[in-house]
């Protein structure tokens, strides 16, 4: 593997980082939906 | 059809994606383990120089962002024509995933564009018609949001999604139909050599993969707040 990318780093890395932030952030955003619906539904349920 | 509608309820949804996630979700972190190893790996190329590398985030964006949008429309269809139990929910919890990886697409694309073209942005067929779809998608949720009733909403979201599929086709063709500064279809044509074609692959696998993960577990959690909402009602 090779990460040197020249004067084209510029452009590559935050197009990497962009893509690593949003891609993460709707894991976590998708995770905790999740959560906290079953949650939710496990306190009514409990009612 | 039957097959849809017997493992497509949300009772038979849940349980069946119950099943499939784990292993969805372990492939897809495979396939970009293996894929951005492999795309860190390649030479650069002999008129890109090393922002070849950015074809490996790029065209799994691009293609993520437009097969969302087919199955919001099939989704659609389901709902419209047949009365899908699942299909409303379905399309619905598609469309953020489609706008944020057309965002990325064209974030991306942008990044690509200006070390190779010497601009981020051209108003050519093919990113005019990312960028609509990109609006699609924004509208396609702001209507959801902005009709109280939940059937009336469902019906003028399917719509409004079905008349947006023409934008897929104009943005497929567009590189072929338009003079534009976008390169023409590289893959299918076998243009691409197979140390780039590989990692491409994977990459597109393990971001249609991706989004098949999140997509489900959006469907999921929909369900459940379904089924809390009803819980409430009863219990007023």
């Amino acid at each position: 593997m090779h990460f040197d990318m020249g004067a084209y780093g510029v452009y590559i890395w935050p197009a990497y980082g962009i893509s690593a932030l949003a891609i993460l952030g709707a894991i976590g955003w998708t995770w905790a939906g999740w959560r906290r619906s079953k949650a939710k539904l496990a306190a009514l349920e409990r009612k | 059809m039957n097959f849809l509608f017997r493992y497509a309820n949300p009772h038979e949804f849940m349980r069946l994606s119950g099943i499939i996630l784990p292993f969805i979700a372990i492939a897809t972190a495979l396939c970009f383990a293996i894929g951005l190893y492999l795309g860190f790996s390649v030479p650069p190329d002999y008129q890109q120089g090393t922002t070849v590398t950015l074809m490996f985030i790029h065209v799994p964006a691009d293609v993520v962002a437009e097969f969302a949008y087919g199955a919001i429309a099939v989704c659609s269809l389901l709902s419209l024509v047949w009365r899908h139990p699942l299909a409303d929910t379905a399309a619905r919890a598609a469309a953020p995933f489609g706008a944020l990886f057309t965002a990325l697409a064209i974030i991306t694309g942008a990044l690509w564009g200006k070390p190779m073209w010497g601009t981020y942005w051209v108003w050519d067929a093919r990113l005019t018609s990312f960028l609509l779809l990109l609006f699609l998608y924004l509208g396609y949720m702001a209507l959801w949001n902005a009709i109280e009733d939940e059937t009336r909403a469902a019906r003028a979201c399917a719509i409004l999604a079905l008349i947006g599929l023409a934008d897929i086709p104009i943005i497929k063709f567009s590189v072929d139909w338009w003079n534009t500064l976008h390169q023409g279809e590289s893959i299918m044509s076998g243009k691409i050599a197979p140390v780039y074609l590989v990692p491409l692959l994977i990459m597109m696998l393990g971001y249609v993969l991706l989004f098949a993960t999140l997509w489900m577990v959006r469907i999921r959690t929909a369900i459940l707040e379904r089924r809390a909402r009803n819980l409430m009602r009863e219990a007023v």
